[in-house]
């Protein structure tokens, strides 16, 4: 018999990820996927019961996702324009079906390199609260995605909340996704901008961050670097570098040829900037 | 397996009580514990949205909840969403047609009745951000969006079936096992009301209300409550040998299994296929798998055991062989089947005139080189049914669009006579040409004959969309000319189409390419070839179009590059080469009248003007957006190619007054239920609400051959036309009146008007045959048609239908996205039986035409689900308008000609040459996806 718990507070489950080997269930819009047609064969805890877990809360130090917080919570949650990119990334997460259960903290653990969640949460300096029944930890968000399917989470852990320091709220934010089709899409590339405006109307800070096109999402350091001092209108496109990209590594697959991804990558980021600056050009949605 | 556990929660506000295990899907519990069938499993993964349920009041696909999390809940289903009678949202989908096969409507219905919950009146925008979730694969959403933004309207009154046509299952909470019959029945009340149903009223479709209540019974829909579960092992590889280890053990080590069976167990001919000559298809593989899907093994147990099963634990080992995946591959491939060498499996020719002569004359010639890939037909039911024995006959209850060719082929593999073998129909989730061919058919008839007890089953979306057929994908080349004046000369066409394992409907892909790569246009010198070839892909079968569509995008884009050469406006340059009567076609085909195909054109005229115009204004200004308008045609058979294709109508009036149509021909959607009782009632004298329907049940309905070939409009429907008008001379010779009396039926007798007489028949008095009947009338129809010669000149069809599109459509030239702005299409259907229907085949043809040519890519064992395998969304469809011609066809009943597959056709080519208008590229692979198109545009731009 395969074992089934669904703890209600989050020291009985971590006392249950101390002993076994548990797939830990949430929103279960990658369980039921992932388990197709298969008989269960792993023990399951099932989160749902953790109702402490369940919040969108803010802070003194910034604002933390509960690990069951949906995507939908995090749309109709009242927020700074820093989260844009991150609400603009929730509506585009398969549908208002899977919104309404997917929990942004599952699109983390889950790991895909198209995750949507992981471009905007990179953009807000994010990071990630583990607990087990020994310690708590925190890593950035960059530290816990180590690869494609690969988190940092020890079998014994859980991902008890996503926090997003009060340094990275000021800015203003925009997502960028392309797909192949209108709704219900696993991202080709996508782009996350958050951007600092001084009172001068040039660029104070920066972040940028491109999915889909590495096995992790990944900030584009050098270009948020250029862009401090320009001035937040459409000539900050002229910053834009091919040396920029130069950590993507795109693949060819179904749904796209790493040539293309390439292309889109650097386009999709201009638009993204642009609209996080509120200088929003023509064609500005990819998809 | 997870312990079961007791949980409450309440469902459209009944509370329930149901023990299971917590991790079980929601959708699987409400569908088997509860009997809410109207909840349908489409993909288990979120993907389709056809499960979707309210929990607490939030959309969610009832397939990824586990039923641990409604603990407590309020789950509203479809079945929530009527009382007594329809909400105004159902009775919206019914007047708007917005369900065609009914699969995902419920999805639909409980989505949209989400949005209305709080927005009473919303727009289009709002509209498709709140459905985008569900998928479609029959109405091209626009009627789905019209409906949900008409929900307010209180238009019951302009519904003449609003609740008054009876469903195939009682309503609610339905039972597990009803008895059989009456699922094939599609029973109308006969107070239907006096409305005009007459041909030409667009009526809502008869057998809509259950569709749109959720009840009505598809293939899984309704397993017998006792029913044996099955789980059939598949080849994981493209092409392997295999040996079965200790069955026996298996079973014994592995408690509630019944039985296994191989293809050792087989009793009849282990091999089956649509066209009895190329019939190559084992039901089970004998020793080695030709395609990765392919099944060895079925096994039968009780539900529980089978759910418990991993095929990977199952005893049988593989050693892989090489394998063909591609055209090229397949050509240097050692034989898949010994008797065809090359693995070309057939090659189909049709030759007129000196195409080569006439073209080294050509003023002008195009040339081109076009590829296009394997297309899923991703209805959103995947493949299911139930078998039994009852005494000797075995049932198989399942969805098809084929019960006839079932029966036969099933019989066949299993050694019964084909009279010991009896095909229900249940409601068919949609089919586009692969529910044609069998699937689980003979495997449950196997399992059901030899254990005596029902056996059921339901493929997983990856099951269906491994193993049965996909749409061919081609590699073409053309070359057509054009004289000075802009005449077409010549055309070469030369075509290899990967056919996969098995030959299916290989054949007729062959033979129809040629027959109509020309297109609609009078082509005096033509030369095509088309050939099948094997390699150990998914087999191809038929899609929509029979390889037509892959053909059209070579010649249409050809045909912009001719006229863009010559100077000469795009559609003028087709309305000048288009079949005019009296021009012969390739095959030397004259038709006197009917070629509606400068009609279609003409009709198209002022909209293209308009959009060309549009297109430029918009260009005018800098950026990279550009708009592009593209146009293409299309023409179309309707049934076999030169050889028999009948059908048979029975239709009678039983000694207890009610009128009997026997309708065969399978309604997988596009409206057969409704359009041949138009017909028959048109014919007859008599309104539809006088008919009592008998689906295609094949003990006691007869054939009305398969709903495939764009046929059941024009040859079922001319044999109901034919049957209707027989029944009407025999009772006015009966009753000894003019032809221009009326008939009707009142309290069960006959009463006949004839100017101021008046008679009434009592028909208790008159003798009944066998079926009851005291007047029938039983009438074969079969197209006049002629063989075809070795160079494929004859008289394929008796009757085409034509057509012709226009996309106007914006490319972002930086990201090669598009967005289509508005479809204009113009078909000629000869005369519209039902325009509402024919509108619909319109616009669900164009959405699946879009997928063709912009998303669309199956690639064996990396997209078998649908998200990776994308069709289009609710998001993806433009504004269509539709313009039914009606140039009336002399051999089709009422002048009706087909549709159905012809709708398809010009949309891939049009959008092509609409992104060549925009870009200047034109891309020669399909799907044009957003990395194609980029590529095209770059080579189109380093070449200039």
């Amino acid at each position: 018999m395969v074992r089934y718990a669904k703890p209600r507070t989050v020291d009985e489950a971590l006392g249950l990820l101390a002993d076994g080997d548990w797939w830990i269930l949430a929103g279960g819009t990658d369980f039921y996927p992932a388990l197709g047609a298969l008989p269960l064969k792993r023990d399951v805890l099932d989160i749902n019961g953790l109702e402490e877990l369940d919040h969108i809360t803010a802070t003194d130090q910034g604002v933390t996702f509960g690990a069951r917080a949906s995507w939908t919570r995090a749309v109709r949650a009242d927020l700074p324009p820093a989260f844009d990119a991150l609400k603009a990334a929730a509506r585009e997460v398969g549908s208002i079906q899977i919104q309404n259960r997917a929990t942004v903290a599952g699109n983390l653990c889950n790991a895909s390199p198209a995750a949507d969640g992981v471009p905007p949460l990179l953009a807000l300096e994010a990071e990630v609260e583990l607990r087990s029944a020994r310690e708590a930890r925190r890593l950035p968000l960059s530290e816990f995605v180590l690869g494609n399917r690969k988190t940092a989470r020890r079998p014994d852990e859980l991902v008890a909340a996503i926090l997003v320091p009060r340094r990275a709220m000021d800015g203003r934010s925009a997502f960028v996704k392309l797909g192949a089709r209108r709704y219900l899409v696993i991202s080709i590339a996508m782009a996350a901008a958050n951007v600092e405006i001084s009172d001068d109307g040039a660029i104070a800070a920066a972040r940028v961050a491109v999915g889909a096109c590495t096995p992790v999402a990944l900030r584009l350091s050098e270009l948020e670097a250029a862009l401090v001092g320009r001035r937040a209108d459409t000539s900050l496109l002229e910053v834009l570098d091919d040396r920029h990209f130069a950590g993507l590594t795109p693949i060819d697959d179904v749904r796209g040829t790493s040539e293309y991804r390439h292309a889109a990558a650097r386009e999709i980021v201009g638009r993204a900037l642009l609209e996080a600056v509120g200088a929003r050009g023509e064609g500005a949605r990819a998809a | 397996m997870i312990e079961k556990a007791p949980l409450t929660f309440t469902v459209n506000d009944k509370p329930v009580a149901v023990e299971a295990p917590p991790t079980a899907r929601l959708s699987a519990v409400l569908r088997d514990q509860l009997g809410l069938k109207g909840t349908k499993v489409g993909c288990d993964a979120g993907d389709c949205g056809a499960c979707t349920v309210a929990i607490d009041g939030e959309l969610a696909c009832a397939c990824l909840v586990p039923v641990a999390s409604a603990a407590g809940c309020a789950v509203r289903t479809v079945e929530g969403l009527s009382g007594d009678t329809l909400s105004a949202l159902q009775t919206s989908f019914l007047r708007h047609g917005a369900a065609q096969c009914g699969i995902c409507t419920p999805g639909f219905l409980v989505a949209a009745a989400r949005l209305l919950e709080e927005n009473q009146h919303p727009d289009e925008a709002a509209v498709k951000d709140a459905l985008g979730g569900v998928l479609c694969r029959c109405t091209g959403y626009r009627k789905i969006i019209a409906a949900v933004m008409d929900a307010g309207a209180d238009s019951l009154d302009s519904l003449p079936s609003q609740g008054r046509v009876a469903g195939r299952r009682p309503d609610g909470w339905g039972a597990d096992n009803e008895h059989p019959l009456r699922l094939a029945s599609l029973d109308t009340s006969p107070s239907m009301g006096e409305e005009n149903t007459s041909i030409g009223s667009p009526i809502p479709r008869l057998d809509g209300v259950p569709k749109v209540r959720g009840t009505d019974a598809f293939g899984a829909d309704a397993f017998p409550s006792d029913s044996l579960a099955a789980l059939i092992i598949r080849s994981p590889y493209w092409h392997a040998d295999f040996a079965f280890g200790d069955l026996d053990n298996y079973i014994a080590a592995n408690p509630g299994l019944v039985v296994l069976f191989t293809a050792a167990d087989i009793p009849g001919i282990n091999s089956f296929g649509v066209i009895p000559p190329f019939a190559d298809q084992p039901a089970l593989a004998e020793g080695f798998a030709r395609f990765r899907g392919e099944a060895v093994a079925i096994v039968v147990g009780e539900r529980e055991a089978i759910a418990g099963l991993d095929p990977a634990d199952f005893p049988v080992s593989w050693q892989v062989r090489g394998h063909a995946l591609s055209i090229a591959e397949g050509k240097s491939a050692p034989p898949l089947h010994a008797s065809r060498p090359g693995n070309v499996m057939a090659e189909g020719k049709v030759r007129r005139g000196d195409a080569d002569a006439a073209l080294t004359a050509s003023f002008v010639t195009a040339t081109g080189r076009l590829e296009t890939s394997y297309v899923e037909h991703a209805y959103i039911e995947p493949e299911a049914g139930a078998a039994w024995m009852e005494g000797d006959t075995l049932v198989i209850q399942a969805c098809t669009q084929a019960p006839v060719m079932d029966r036969d082929d099933t019989a066949r593999v299993l050694g019964l006579p084909t009279e010991k073998v009896r095909i229900l129909p249940t409601a068919t989730g949609g089919g586009f040409g692969s529910k044609l061919d069998l699937s689980l058919q003979p495997l449950i008839g196997l399992a059901a004959l030899k254990t005596g007890r029902p056996v059921a089953l339901a493929y997983t979306r990856s099951e269906s969309m491994m193993s049965t057929t996909k749409r061919h994908p081609a590699e073409m080349q053309a070359t057509i000319g054009a004289d000075k004046d802009g005449r077409i000369t010549g055309m070469v066409f030369d075509g290899d189409f990967n056919t996969g394992a098995y030959a299916s409907w290989g054949p007729t892909v062959a033979t129809r390419v040629p027959v109509h790569a020309s297109g609609p246009y009078f082509t005096p010198n033509y030369h095509a070839a088309a050939r099948g070839i094997h390699t150990n892909g998914p087999v191809s079968g038929a899609f929509r179009g029979f390889g037509v569509p892959q053909a059209a995008i070579m010649q249409e884009t050809l045909y912009d590059e001719l006229a863009g050469k010559l100077g000469i406006d795009r559609l003028a340059f087709r309305l000048k080469n288009a079949l005019r009567n009296g021009e012969p076609t390739v095959c030397g085909h004259v038709m006197e009248s009917g070629v509606g195909i400068a009609d279609c054109l003409e009709a198209l005229q002022p909209h293209w003007q308009r959009a060309c115009a549009d297109a430029e204004a918009y260009n005018r200004r800098p950026g990279h957006i550009r708009r592009g308008v593209g146009v293409a045609s299309c023409w179309y058979g309707c049934g076999n190619t030169g050889i028999p294709n009948p059908s048979t109508m029975k239709l009678g009036i039983t000694a207890d007054g009610r009128l009997v149509l026997h309708q065969g021909a399978v309604d997988i959607g596009q409206g057969s239920n409704t359009v041949i009782p138009q017909i028959c009632a048109e014919a007859l004298g008599m309104p539809v609400s006088a008919f009592t329907l008998v689906g295609a049940d094949t003990a006691v309905t007869p054939d009305a051959g398969k709903t495939s070939g764009s046929r059941q409009t024009y040859i079922s429907g001319k044999a109901a036309q034919m049957s209707g008008r027989v029944l009407r001379e025999t009772i006015l010779r009966f009753a000894n009146v003019s032809g221009d009396a009326e008939i009707a039926l009142v309290g069960g007798a006959l009463v006949i008007r004839d100017g101021a007489a008046s008679r009434t028949i009592d028909l208790r008095t008159l003798p009944a045959d066998a079926d009851g009947f005291v007047f029938r009338a039983d009438e074969s129809y079969d197209p006049p048609t002629v063989p075809l010669d070795e160079n494929g000149q004859g008289k394929p069809y008796a009757v085409y239908g034509w057509g012709a599109q226009i996309v106007e459509l914006a490319v972002d030239t930086k990201l090669a996205t598009l967005e289509l702005i508005k479809i204009t299409a113009a078909h000629d259907v000869g005369r519209a039986i039902n325009p509402a229907l024919a509108v619909g085949q319109v616009e669900g043809g164009i959405a699946q035409g879009i997928g063709m040519a912009l998303m669309e890519e199956y690639v064996p064992g990396r997209t078998e689900n649908l998200h990776d395998y994308l069709i289009p969304t609710i998001g993806d469809v433009p504004e269509i308008e539709t313009i039914l011609v009606e140039v009336p066809d002399p051999e089709g009943p009422f002048g009706a000609k087909g549709l159905g597959e012809h709708v398809l056709i010009p949309t891939a080519p049009a959008i092509l040459n609409a992104i060549r208008d925009a870009t200047g590229a034109l891309v020669t692979k399909v799907p044009a996806t957003p990395s194609r198109v980029l590529a095209a545009i770059r080579a189109k731009g380093s070449a200039s």
